[in-house]
């Protein structure tokens, strides 16, 4: 028996109620329960977090680093996106 | 995409990417020369961690009260998590974690040497917070900086919740300093045998260290050896002398030209003698961890048996 055989999983932490989890790190556990029984004792002994979400990482989908060019070009031909690009007429307020 | 670059292509923009400080992630492009040096000192640094439980787990039951106990414990236990975090982070590298700590028990992998150091007296508590954690912060603070991006973000963690260790370290060494004489004995004499191998920590000379240049241009290192050596020198002699306890060397003196402290020649046979394996505890050591696994071995079987039989009854 191989402590490899267990899956690798993805640790997200709430740190408060209102913000989203975020990726914390990774731990090898043999089922979900477990898994979020190690990442409670790992990473949250310093009030780091009130609510943890597990992910096999085998169930993660990764975008290419070597698309990161094409894909995350910043568009700055589109400065329409943007709300400083339309005029307002001076005295308008709240927009 | 990757295939339309040449191998130096690559390399130029791999280093273009360190020199502009950007880090590198697991899934992009990266030399064999990075990766096995990161495997290897990534690796190092767990094992270290994770031996590093061994000679302060000693006095966990032997804790002079309730309140040291706790403590001692909070810091083993912590020290386990920077273990996983460190192993994990290996991983990241394309490498088996049971092939990592297998390489571990076989003496294949190298860790901290100053964990082959028995810890006789409760003293020795305090001078492994003050001076062993001590070292091990000026070395992991600038690893948070590394250009290895799953490395740098385990030693944030790392370095958050270490900033206690070394505190707690300095308070046993206060109280017995301040104690009676035959505790502030304890004291000195911890400092006495703890304080070589603590310099001894920052690794060889510069000019012995061939592979640190590469590491400086990799941006895994920050700091060159002696640098951090001197930092941790000229931050710890002070604190000794403010708790009435004496530096073992007679050398050391501060130098009012280089604003340093100057110190005396380290007994680098020594060094290479315990990292060959002949230091007072490596066997002890080594075999402990060996037996933690072969011992835990039915307890991860078991648990694979129960999460194999609830996924069968999930699915019916």
């Amino acid at each position: 028996m191989k402590n490899s055989d267990w899956p690798l999983w993805e640790v997200f932490i709430r740190s408060k109620q209102g913000l989203n989890h975020k990726h914390a790190g990774s731990l090898r556990a043999a089922d979900a329960e477990m898994a979020i029984e190690n990442a409670r004792d790992v990473y949250t002994r310093r009030s780091e977090g009130i609510s943890i979400w597990v992910v096999e990482s085998n169930q993660v989908h990764a975008s290419d680093p070597s698309d990161m060019d094409s894909l995350f070009e910043p568009s700055n031909t589109k400065v329409y996106r943007h709300p400083t690009f339309y005029e307002v007429p001076d005295g308008i307020t709240h927009m | 995409m990757e295939q339309k670059f040449t191998q130096e292509e690559l390399e130029k923009r791999f280093q273009d990417k360190i020199d502009k400080d950007i880090r590198i992630e697991p899934n992009d492009w990266m030399p064999d020369a990075y990766r096995k040096t990161l495997v290897r000192q990534i690796s190092q640094h767990a094992h270290s961690e994770i031996v590093g439980m061994l000679p302060e787990g000693n006095w966990i039951t032997r804790a002079p009260n309730l309140r040291r106990k706790a403590v001692l414990l909070a810091k083993v236990q912590d020290e386990a998590g920077h273990g996983l975090y460190l192993y994990s982070a290996v991983e990241t590298l394309g490498t088996d974690r049971e092939e990592t700590i297998d390489d571990l028990h076989t003496g294949k992998a190298k860790y901290s040497s100053i964990f082959n150091y028995p810890t006789v007296s409760w003293a020795d508590m305090g001078a492994i917070g003050w001076l062993v954690d001590g070292a091990a912060i000026m070395n992991q603070v600038p690893l948070c900086r590394c250009s290895y991006g799953p490395y740098a973000r385990a030693m944030v963690r790392v370095c958050k919740e270490e900033s206690f260790h070394q505190r707690q370290g300095f308070e046993i060494m206060t109280t017995l300093a301040n104690g009676t004489p035959e505790q502030k004995e304890m004291a000195q004499d911890a400092l006495n045998r703890f304080w070589w191998p603590s310099l001894m920590m920052f690794g060889p000379n510069d000019d012995e260290s061939p592979n640190s240049a590469q590491s400086m241009k990799w941006k895994v290192k920050r700091f060159s050896n002696d640098e951090l050596r001197q930092m941790f020198v000229d931050a710890t002699v002070p604190q000794a002398e403010l708790i009435g306890l004496t530096v073992p060397d007679k050398d050391i003196k501060f130098n009012k030209e280089t604003g340093h402290y100057d110190f005396g020649e380290i007994n680098w046979d020594e060094f290479w003698d315990v990292v060959k394996g002949n230091g007072p505890c490596n066997e002890d050591r080594v075999n402990t961890r060996r037996a933690a696994k072969e011992n835990g071995e039915w307890v991860r079987e078991a648990a694979t048996a129960y999460a194999e039989k609830r996924r069968l009854k999930v699915a019916g």
